[in-house]
């Protein structure tokens, strides 16, 4: 029984270590696409432009 | 396959996600999340939000390296002081050498990653924020000087300067205020800490003023520097970043921190230790919220101001 126990503790950590990783990793995947994809889509537009579009936004 | 090497005290390498968190001392990260929106939100120049998003992501992931590297080198005080020897380190669920990796990585990946995301203005001060509190904060005044909490709490003060970095791509009077907020803030704040945390210090052999100096010397310090914050916190309010929200609560609160430093410095020990250090308690609480809710008035005007109402 103890055994089990123990075994059980340490695949919980480390499966927790991985999952935690894996989610980081997925979360910068999106990041790095999100940002790609509003640096694209400005590509050309003016600062006053952007600007203006900034506060249409808002 | 032998179950007699296993066993379920923590081992290192077998640390849990959580664990690895820890060490980018969330606390911390939350006030730098904070202050560095306040001071991005505050900024003339709208930025677009999925940009300031990120960039106030790879800042407070910028703070974490910063805070991992400062547990992998003060492993050794934590483990003596009680407030600390539970972090992921000294309680052996971290090898400090995993430390050291994360924190190494996480400032570089931070530190190019906010260039990229918003300018390399922004990415060059967040750099410099790292390097201040890992090197010459964490491994050489902390250990060295009783001035430690002065000059190392510029590292603390940086963020909302970044976040206006990132909007405006500079530095201007305005941030150069809100950094010189915190970075006034930070000798009381910590000072107060320091007296009803005297042996913690102690213990770890590091210099703080009421090791060094005694506590009567401490209390005045407080009452100095509180002093130096009040007109330096009032006067932000005439910026542009102000506004009649700001300087009311401003106001308030500096009238109030003031008074609870004449109270600190007006008690001796005696009178500290038959009330359980209550006032330097309540002090180091109202410390907390003078600094939120400062940034807290100066992201209201930020919000008042589509509408007309916020600044002068």
């Amino acid at each position: 029984m103890g055994f089990e126990n123990v075994e059980h503790e340490l695949h919980k950590r480390r499966s927790s270590r991985n999952l935690g990783v894996g989610l980081v990793l997925a979360v910068f995947i999106a990041i790095v696409f999100g940002l790609t994809v509003v640096k694209v889509t400005r590509i050309g537009e003016t600062p006053a432009q952007q600007q203006q579009q900034q506060q249409g936004g808002n | 396959m032998s179950d007699a090497s296993l066993n379920t005290q923590a081992q290192p390498g077998e640390a849990g996600f959580g664990d690895y968190f820890a060490l980018l001392k969330p606390r911390v990260m939350s006030l730098v999340v904070f202050t560095a929106l306040v001071g991005l939100l505050a900024a003339p120049i709208g930025v677009h939000p999925f940009i300031a998003f990120c960039s106030v992501l790879f800042i407070a992931v910028g703070g974490g390296a910063s805070g991992a590297l400062n547990m992998w080198w003060d492993a050794d005080i934590d483990e003596v002081m009680k407030r600390t020897a539970s972090r992921p380190i000294p309680s052996g669920k971290v090898d400090p050498q995993e430390a050291l990796a994360i924190g190494v990585t996480l400032s570089v990946f931070a530190v190019v990653m906010l260039g990229l995301a918003a300018n390399w203005m922004a990415a060059g001060l967040l750099a410099f924020t790292i390097f201040f509190y890992a090197v010459v904060y964490t491994m050489w005044l902390k250990r060295w000087t009783p001035q430690n909490i002065v000059i190392g709490g510029a590292a603390g003060a940086f963020p909302p300067m970044i976040g206006w970095a990132v909007a405006t791509g500079g530095v201007s009077v305005e941030s150069v205020l809100m950094f010189m907020l915190i970075f006034m803030w930070t000798p009381p704040h910590f000072w107060a800490l320091a007296l009803f945390m005297k042996a913690d210090y102690e213990e770890a052999g590091v210099p703080m003023l009421t090791v060094t100096h005694g506590r009567k010397v401490t209390r005045r310090h407080i009452l100095v520097y509180t002093i130096l914050l009040a007109p330096l916190a009032i006067g932000t309010g005439l910026t542009s970043i102000g506004g009649p929200v700001y300087m009311t609560v401003s106001v308030v609160l500096n009238a109030l921190f003031l008074l609870g430093a004449v109270k600190i410095w007006r008690r001796d020990e005696d009178a500290a230790q038959a009330d359980k250090y209550r006032t330097e308690k309540s002090f180091f609480g109202l410390s907390l919220m003078y600094l939120f809710l400062h940034f807290g008035a100066i992201l209201a005007e930020a919000a008042l101001k589509p509408y007309g109402l916020g600044g002068w």
